[in-house]
């Protein structure tokens, strides 16, 4: 054991000796490994940090919602089966939310997409989310100025808006928005309140602070008609473990109000955000593991060219081999000295891609979330060993299985 | 007491699809302390009897024993452990690691023996001491001159205290003077108890030994 130490210790030296030795080599080679760790370790990162991104930003919709909606988000169903099913009306929501006993909240939504203005600042495109004052139940909103709507608003169909924050800074820049008016489709709407920053941009659109809230007998009064649109209604379970039981309850409450014979199909969906996770899960694992592969890749080209100049070192130093043998290395030692040689090349391209990984994570947080984990920075280390070892196991080998003879001959 | 006991030793190399026959049928016996010079031509088998006397080599045939044991078989990394411990060479081209220091150089035969790194170190400076080189401890063999280079390897084959020590032309690539001086150094090692086996071309180098067999065509010619 002791034994193997020294060796260890000594193939230390001798690989920071050759790699002082053949600097401009040793640093070429050692870029290839640097690429290859800082890529791997880069793309890890952004996969963290958009998982974790993702993370927050579901969370800020409320994780214990059901949404009853005329489509299913995520399903097999035919398109055609679905469009024929009977809208979901206002009236359908009155219904439900008398009967149903298990949730916390329920409030319908309607979604309509204008242009918001504001003296000459306007925001195109606007996802606009009518609903009630229970809406704010099922979410988990904290305001920066002001206040959601209240019931009396809601039920009196008042010209109220609230701003996602990113609406109102586009509109208002910096200025004080509460009790202000902005116009959609010319018609006036007061501020009753901004909500504070929440979601993440991977939500795209349905990022809260890119909407606007008002009330739903607002958006029927003055954008569309209510026989044309279908609503959905989002239902707020007391907490997690409740959510199956509120969405059994929710289901045969939906089925009466419907009124569906017991061997009819439902001619709803009841939808959760589980959907919306595995549906992320599947289309950014393929990213993940794409993005993996490619960036092993490179890695895989430093590994070959480590290989490569290893072979080139072996072969130069064929006359030191043979001294060392005619000295008493064994093979074994021989062996691990071009190894570690190997390793450590590879340790310090890992060291420093991992650096410039971190480094450059910290430029990408500026437009992509990124996080550097504990995790990721052993997983480089290793990985980086073990790319060494791999590397120079078959120039080692051949340096430790050279004929002494041979080698003190080699010119 | 004898050290080395060659019996009837055959080695042969095949060079394409012919065979050379290196050594024929040695048969040699060397006792400890004795000073022996191995000579003959170019071609006459004396570098390859100087690779198999040193287990560098294995033999084709015949048996070698070394202190009794029979190497003439072992593994190779038995035969590196034997090497490590009983034989120093010395080589025509000094074969020091040019970009290890003297002392370092001294110390790797120790290192590869497992020794305890402070005890390594006081061996290895008291070696280059003995040889005269304790102001060029820490000098690369590329600033060193050629009679200190071939010091420094000296006491690389004598810092493990080994059974024999095996000079392949030591003095061929040094001025007279100088390969002189380090045949002085031989003769004062072999004074001091130790066993020498000196491979030359060189009559006034041979001189020194006290016995000197002669090698022709893979044979012993004489031994006198």
């Amino acid at each position: 054991m002791s034994n193997y130490i020294f060796e260890l210790k000594e193939g230390l030296i001798i690989a920071l000796k050759a790699i002082r030795a053949n600097k401009a080599r040793a640093i070429l080679t050692t870029l290839g490994v640097v690429i290859g760790i800082c890529a791997v370790a880069l793309m890890s990162t952004t996969i963290k940090g958009m998982d974790i991104a993702f993370e927050e930003g579901i969370s800020s919709l409320g994780s214990d919602n059901l949404y009853i909606d005329k489509w299913a988000w995520f399903s097999n169903e035919e398109f055609w089966k679905m469009r024929n099913r009977k809208n979901l009306k206002l009236s359908d929501y009155e219904k439900f939310k008398n009967l149903a006993q298990l949730p916390i909240a329920v409030a319908p939504t309607l979604w309509i997409v204008k242009k918001v203005e504001f003296g000459n600042n306007y925001v195109e495109g606007t996802l606009i989310t009518g609903s009630t004052n229970e809406y704010l139940k099922t979410t988990n909103f904290d305001f920066d100025e002001g206040r959601f709507f209240s019931a009396i608003e809601s039920r009196s169909s008042r010209n109220v808006v609230v701003l996602g924050k990113e609406i109102a800074d586009h509109l208002f820049k910096s200025k004080n928005a509460s009790e202000k008016y902005i116009k959609i489709s010319g018609i006036k709407f007061k501020v009753v309140g901004i909500l504070k920053k929440q979601g993440s941009n991977l939500l795209g659109n349905f990022n809260p602070d890119k909407q606007v809230y008002m009330p739903i007998g607002a958006v029927f009064k003055h954008f569309e008609r209510a026989s044309k649109r279908s609503i959905a209604i989002i239902v707020r379970a007391r907490n997690t473990s409740m959510v199956e039981k509120t969405k059994e309850e929710a289901e045969e409450i939906m089925r009466r109000v419907r009124g569906l014979m017991y061997d009819e199909e439902n001619n709803f969906s009841i939808n959760q955000q589980e959907g919306l996770t595995q549906n992320y899960d599947k289309t950014v694992g393929v990213i993940k593991i794409a993005g993996l592969f490619i960036t092993g890749l490179s890695l895989l080209v430093g590994a070959i060219g480590i290989m490569n100049i290893m072979f080139v070192s072996v072969k130069e130093r064929t006359r030191e081999i043979g001294i060392r043998k005619a000295i008493g290395a064994k093979k074994r030692t021989i062996l691990t000295q071009f190894i570690t040689e190997a390793s450590t090349i590879c340790l310090i391209g890992g060291v420093i891609g991992l650096i410039l990984a971190v480094l450059l994570s910290m430029a990408i947080n500026k437009f992509l979330p990124t996080s550097i984990q504990f995790d990721t920075v052993i997983l480089a280390i290793v990985i980086s060993l073990i790319t060494g070892v791999l590397a120079g196991f078959a120039p080692a080998y051949t340096a430790a299985k050279m004929d002494p003879v041979e080698a003190l001959r080699y010119e | 007491m004898n050290i080395i006991n060659l019996e009837n030793i055959t080695r042969i190399y095949q060079v394409g699809s012919e065979e050379v026959r290196a050594l024929d049928d040695i048969s040699l016996r060397i006792d400890k302390n004795e000073y022996v010079a191995i000579m003959g031509p170019s071609g006459s088998g004396k570098s390859t009897l100087m690779n198999i006397l040193g287990c560098l080599d294995t033999p084709t045939s015949g048996k070698y024993d070394f202190k009794g044991i029979n190497v003439s078989d072992m593994s190779d990394n038995e035969l590196a452990e034997i090497r490590n411990r009983e034989i120093g060479f010395v080589f025509q081209t000094f074969n020091l690691l040019p970009r290890s220091n003297a002392f370092h150089n001294v110390e790797l035969p120790l290192i590869y023996s497992g020794m305890h790194s402070l005890k390594r170190k006081e061996i290895a400076k008291e070696t280059l001491a003995s040889v005269g080189l304790e102001d060029r401890v820490h000098h690369k063999p590329g600033e060193l001159s050629g009679g200190q280079r071939q010091r420094v390897a000296i006491a690389r084959a004598l810092v493990t205290n080994p059974s024999i020590i095996l000079a392949d032309e030591p003095t061929g690539n040094l001025d007279s003077k100088t390969g002189e001086d380090i045949m002085l150094l031989f003769d004062a090692i072999h004074k001091q108890g130790n066993t020498i086996i000196l491979v030359t071309h060189e009559e006034h180098i041979a001189k020194h030994a006290k016995r000197i067999i002669r090698l022709l065509d893979g044979k012993i010619e004489r031994d006198e």
